[in-house]
């Protein structure tokens, strides 16, 4: 899936602005972004739903648009090998959740599709842990079945891309560990997906690359891992803590944390270059402290989402 | 697309009960001749339905013309695109591999046959009970001569296509306001309205001029199919103008669809 200078404006306002992505196959990719970042927007736009103001969308080697508006051609060749749940699940309440599935598979084609679909009703019911429920009416289903429904309706094609936004709302803790298997499960098999999230530990969890969405703006695109900066903050328990305070400050490029917020026997240091956890503890175990604990601290995932965030927030 | 639709509708309680209400109307002129034999009066080929049985089924074609047939034209075409974007289904059935042509009109074509099968089950009904209670004799044409019930049935049935043909124009109307919207009642309620309108504007004399451009002026003309001879010109003009109007209308659904953005 490729996206080049993808922008959508709503008069003078840019909903999506210059966006560029390209996400290789069998990639899980996770996209982030607050409220209102554009996300929806831009899932809207890959999938051919809302035309763009400017840029091209490929979607598995498909044009979505040609002209600017959706391409007959290429828009079907593409959706064909697509799943997706866009912003929530949604069916036809007055019918059974299997209805809805086989009326779904029925409302495409070619008939060859169709049949494959048909019959892999039961297959996806199980996948999704509806078998059930699904000769209920979907008017009767709980929020966390409407979901899995709409997992269901998504994962029917056996599509080559899956396009979920928010897949894990309103599921149980176990519903959402279900689903997080399930989709690393279906990356590892090779179809690709992108999934939105506001949850930054979900997706933290499972993506293999996470791209960041603020004012319309790609501010951050890359592995998790690489999203917060390496570990420079130490929390460290001595049984001595005035005498392990002398023996830091006589240590280059180790900042001794005075703001107070520390508890009983613990510090919290920053270290700098050339100092490293090693050389800290030999220094304070050859001064005759014992250290009992030496934790690296990370920097929250919340803390860089909202330092990216924030720093995005330009005039528009 | 065209058969998921049927589909659904078959699963509506709201079509059987309306499906019941076509039948309680067919039944009732004959029930009405059969119970007062004084009755007359009525609409267009009430007091033959003594005569031929087969009446009744014109009869019904006729109650049901002017103001139920639109309503349940209305009620389907408005809803098409416009219910399926409230409920939130229209985003996956666009995102579904169909193409948004297509969509446009296989909806199109599953409302005209619904109504189609409206009209054909008012039909079976009306024939069913009139031929109950007073048999299918020669039918009497408007003009005097009588017809044999092979080509009565012939004719009917004409003038149930006919009714059709007039309200696939209407529904063309529905389907061209659905895609404007995202609620279905608002596209069928206005779909209905001009409905009335243009009937209120056929009766109003002093308009004539516009009378021949309204798509309901020509509803009534299957009437000239029980005439000797057949009165083919305002039948022809009438089919006419219900294919401009369909041309128009599904012609600006679908441009308007295809530029669409789907936000709902």
């Amino acid at each position: 899936m490729a996206v080049r200078g993808l922008t959508k404006r709503y008069g003078s306002l840019a909903a999506v602005d210059h966006l560029d992505l390209t996400i290789e196959r069998g990639l899980l990719y996770g996209f982030l972004g607050p409220n209102g970042a554009g996300k929806t927007t831009t899932i809207r736009m890959i999938l051919g739903l809302i035309h763009p103001s400017h840029g091209t969308v490929e979607v598995l080697g498909e044009p979505m648009f040609g002209r600017g508006l959706v391409a007959s051609g290429g828009t079907v060749r593409a959706l064909r090998r697509v799943g997706a749940i866009i912003e929530e699940p949604a069916a036809w309440t007055y019918l059974t959740g299997r209805r809805n599935l086989e009326y779904f598979a029925r409302a495409g084609w070619p008939a060859e599709d169709r049949r494959k679909r048909l019959a892999r009703i039961d297959e996806v019911l199980r996948t999704v842990g509806l078998e059930q429920a699904a000769r209920k009416k979907v008017k009767a289903y709980s929020q966390g079945m409407r979901q899995r429904l709409g997992i269901a309706l998504a994962l029917l094609g056996q599509p080559e891309l899956l396009v979920l936004d928010e897949p894990t709302n309103g599921l149980d803790p176990q519903g959402m560990r279900e689903v997080r298997l399930l989709l690393r499960r279906l990356a590892d098999s090779g179809t690709t997906v992108f999934v939105s999230s506001h949850l930054l530990w979900e997706v933290e969890a499972m993506c293999d690359r996470v791209g960041v969405l603020a004012g319309g703006r790609l501010v951050a695109d890359g592995p998790p891992s690489k999203l917060r900066p390496a570990a420079n903050r130490l929390r460290i328990e001595v049984d001595d803590e005035p005498k392990a305070r002398t023996i830091l400050a006589s240590l280059a490029g180790v900042t001794v944390d005075s703001s107070g917020r520390e508890d009983r026997g613990a510090l919290r240091v920053e270290l700098a270059p050339p100092a490293t956890p090693g050389a800290l503890n030999a220094a304070l175990v050859g001064g005759g402290v014992a250290v009992s604990a030496l934790v690296p601290e990370q920097e929250s995932l919340e803390d860089v989402f909202v330092k990216l965030v924030e720093g995005a927030d330009v005039p528009r | 697309m065209f058969l998921v639709e049927i589909g659904k509708s078959l699963h509506r309680v709201r079509t059987w009960v309306f499906a019941l209400g076509l039948a309680a109307l067919a039944i009732l002129p004959v029930v009405i001749l059969a119970t007062s034999p004084g009755a007359s009066g009525g609409p267009v080929f009430f007091d033959q339905i003594r005569h031929s049985g087969m009446f009744a089924a014109l009869t019904v074609i006729a109650l049901i013309q002017p103001f139920f047939l639109p309503l349940g034209t209305a009620l389907l075409s408005g809803e098409a695109i416009a219910a399926e974007a409230a409920g939130g289904t229209l985003r996956y059935l666009v995102t579904r591999p169909v193409g948004r042509v297509r969509l446009v009109l296989h909806k199109y074509a599953s409302v005209v046959a619904q109504v189609g099968a409206a009209v054909v089950w008012v039909i079976v009904v009306g024939l069913v009970a009139g031929g109950v209670a007073f048999g299918y004799g020669r039918l009497p044409t408007l003009s005097g001569t009588t017809l044999g019930p092979g080509v009565a049935a012939l004719r009917i049935a004409a003038s149930g296509a006919y009714a059709v043909a007039g309200m696939a124009g209407l529904a063309a109307i529905g389907m061209f306001l659905s895609t404007l919207t995202d609620s279905g009642l608002g596209a069928a309620v206005a779909t209905m309205a001009l409905a009335i309108a243009s009937q209120i504007v056929d009766g109003l004399s002093s308009l004539h001029a516009v009378h021949p451009y309204l798509f309901s002026h020509g509803w009534f003309a299957f009437v000239g199919l029980f005439r000797s001879p057949v009165e083919w010109a305002d039948i022809l003009r009438g089919l006419f103008v219900d294919a401009v109007y369909v041309a128009i209308f599904v012609g600006a659904a679908l441009w308007v669809f295809w530029r669409k953005d789907v936000v709902s």
